[in-house]
């Protein structure tokens, strides 16, 4: 949290290259940590759990849109899509052959990762806008493949049942049981995540991002990252596939729509690209925005409006606030809500020589 | 002084670490490259030298595996790189900066030093996933060799600067780090006191020279600025219009007639010019 680098001497290079390099910073993750273990299921209502658990599941999948987009800079709107192919494959392997979750989970983002790589061949010759139609094309087909291929998508409805996953022989049936299942593979995607950006396979992302003439011409090989960025991407989007399918109980591919890849991306813009931390504040941010808009105007909205008018409005409020939101952290602080976090943090860092 | 003498034995064994053989670069109707063949010999330091458009920047391209020849052969250390991937041919240990520096904005000097490690580094995704272990020893030892860059070229102060924030003059520096970093056996620098003034030109030629005493790194120079070319190169090469046109001491090329024609214009217009 906040915290003055002032009289912190590093005397080791494994001390100045610590993931949590301030006490201030190891107390912060302690807190938090006993926060989300004990207090949140203990204090939280029901709903509000539920809430939680899709914005866990939304932190792992923006985390790995955030890896292509912001690390590397490859533009993707596909990655719904690539969510999808981790439902189906996991979805299948539980309906089929009852696999545990811990089989499931990483054959989700296993296959995903591999459709994602394929897909990503494109972004070794083009860039940018182009690509970004080149992935638009990969979330149509693979929408397609998944809804007519009835081997894959189990019927005409294209649904899946799947059981609850079971872990130490419990099934976990409830939304508070789930929350820390979920908190736990959302841990594992953060640490995960900040270990790879701060380590050689990282920078060299961010090196193919910059400048990837440069990149090439010190030794990183500029083909091979990118599909690495690709299918790294797209492992994180099919675990969270996965895990949004037992969140659901059901794998369904109208979960995995282009509105969803919108989605993603407008929480990587407005969290911040190119940031573990802005993916977070990303995935809450636009997971609970439906929600307390829908809140506020339950409660508010009588003093103007009729109750049939606020349910009509409700939807479209959304997407209104949506596009004027994106608009106004591209136009006041593209770098997203890790920047104002940041710059807030940086005030206290050099405390007391603060000017 | 004695590194002086090693660098005299070097050339007078005269072993020829990079050998380019007749390479020809054509853009469509432009010939970028006519014809090149140069020899260079281990531990030396080589400038080349032409106007505009002679083919030069080209011609480094070609050896750091960013064009591909037309024809002809780029040896180095006995083995043909001609066509390589540049990432190959960097890991064989060449290594170059740019006229127009090529650094990587969004990161630290730190980090954009540290990528010059990236040859020589193993770990993978997995290993950097669990960072942990493997990954965590191969950086602190990797730094090591770094911060020895860092000093080297008295970085130690702007370590945590972005680099996109740095003033001209540091970038160029930096990305000299950068290439040091990758502990290349040729390093090919183009301009790279471009746009400095005299302190910092003097700061980089001391840098130079010192590459290339204390590692005998092998470097290829391109640099219009001739006190500093004739102060600090052994052997110059003079291209023009995508040809090799002189080659030897920078006495004798300064004093070569083809020479003055061409680049430092001829006996007469100079004269026109001091009247």
């Amino acid at each position: 949290m906040f915290g003055s680098e002032t009289g912190v001497f590093k005397t080791s290079y494994a001390a100045d290259m610590a993931l949590y390099p301030l006490p201030v910073a190891r107390r912060t993750m302690a807190f938090l940590a006993l926060f989300f273990l004990f207090a949140v299921p203990l204090l939280f209502s029901v709903y509000a759990v539920t809430i939680l658990n899709l914005v866990l599941i939304a932190v792992v999948g923006a985390l790995g849109l955030n890896i292509l987009v912001g690390y590397t800079g490859q533009v993707s709107v596909g990655h719904a899509a690539f969510m999808s192919v981790g439902a189906y494959t996991a979805a299948n392997l539980i309906a089929r052959l009852h696999a545990p979750f811990w089989i499931a989970i990483p054959a989700g983002g296993g296959m995903a990762a591999l459709v994602g790589a394929f897909f990503g061949i494109p972004s070794l010759r083009i860039k940018g806008l182009y690509l970004a139609i080149a992935t638009l094309a990969a979330q149509f087909i693979i929408e397609w493949t998944i809804n007519h291929v009835t081997w894959i998508s189990g019927g005409v409805d294209a649904s899946i049942q799947v059981s609850p996953p079971v872990v130490f022989g419990m099934a976990l049936e409830t939304q508070r049981q789930l929350y820390f299942f979920l908190l736990f593979f959302a841990a594992l995607a953060v640490t995960a995540t900040l270990n790879l950006v701060r380590s050689r396979v990282g920078r060299a992302l961010v090196a193919v991002r910059d400048q990837d003439i440069a990149a090439e011409i010190i030794g990183i090989n500029t083909f091979r990252y990118k599909l690495a960025a690709f299918a790294i991407s797209s492992f994180y989007a099919g675990v969270a596939g996965v895990l949004y399918t037992y969140y659901l109980g059901i794998a369904n591919y109208e979960q995995f729509g282009i509105s969803v890849s919108i989605d993603y991306l407008a929480m990587i813009i407005i969290g911040g690209l190119g940031s573990v931390l802005g993916s977070i504040f990303g995935a809450a941010f636009i997971t609970i925005l439906p929600e307390a808009t829908r809140l506020f105007l339950k409660h508010f909205g009588g003093m103007f409006l009729s109750h049939g008018a606020i349910l009509n409005l409700i939807p479209n409020i959304r997407l209104i606030l949506f596009g004027s939101l994106i608009i106004f952290f591209l136009i006041v602080e593209p770098e997203g809500l890790n920047r104002l976090w940041r710059n807030i943090r940086n005030y206290f860092r050099i405390w007391p020589f603060t000017t | 002084m004695l590194s002086g003498e090693r660098r005299a034995e070097v050339c007078q064994a005269g072993e020829v670490q990079l050998d380019v053989g007749g390479v020809a670069k054509h853009f469509g109707g432009v010939r970028a490259v006519e014809t090149i063949s140069l020899a260079v010999n281990r531990g030396e330091i080589l400038s080349i030298i032409g106007p505009n458009g002679a083919g030069k920047t080209s011609f480094l391209n070609m050896v750091s595996g960013f064009y591909r020849p037309d024809r002809g052969t780029i040896r180095f250390e006995e083995r043909e790189i001609a066509g390589m991937r540049p990432s190959k041919i960097a890991a064989l240990g060449i290594a170059r900066t740019f006229q127009n520096i090529a650094l990587f904005g969004g990161m630290t000097v730190l980090d954009n030093i540290m990528l010059g490690r990236h040859v020589r580094m193993k770990s993978g995704v997995l290993s950097s996933f669990l960072y942990w272990g493997f990954a965590q020893r191969e950086e602190i030892a990797h730094r090591a060799r770094v911060e020895e860059v860092i000093s080297f070229l008295d970085l130690e102060d702007l370590r945590k600067e972005q680099t996109s924030a740095l003033a001209f003059g540091l970038r160029k520096k930096v990305e000299l780090a950068r290439a040091l970093a990758l502990d290349p056996k040729l390093l090919l620098l183009d301009e790279p006191m471009g746009g400095m003034n005299q302190e910092e030109k003097e700061d980089m030629a001391r840098s130079i020279l010192e590459v290339n005493e204390e590692w005998g790194t092998t470097i290829i120079l391109i640099e219009h600025d001739m006190a500093v070319v004739m102060d600090i190169s052994e052997r110059v090469v003079v291209f023009d219009h995508g040809r090799k046109i002189a080659e030897g001491s920078p006495a004798a090329v300064a004093r070569d007639a083809e020479v003055i024609r061409a680049y430092l214009g001829t006996a007469r217009s100079r004269e026109g010019l001091a009247a």
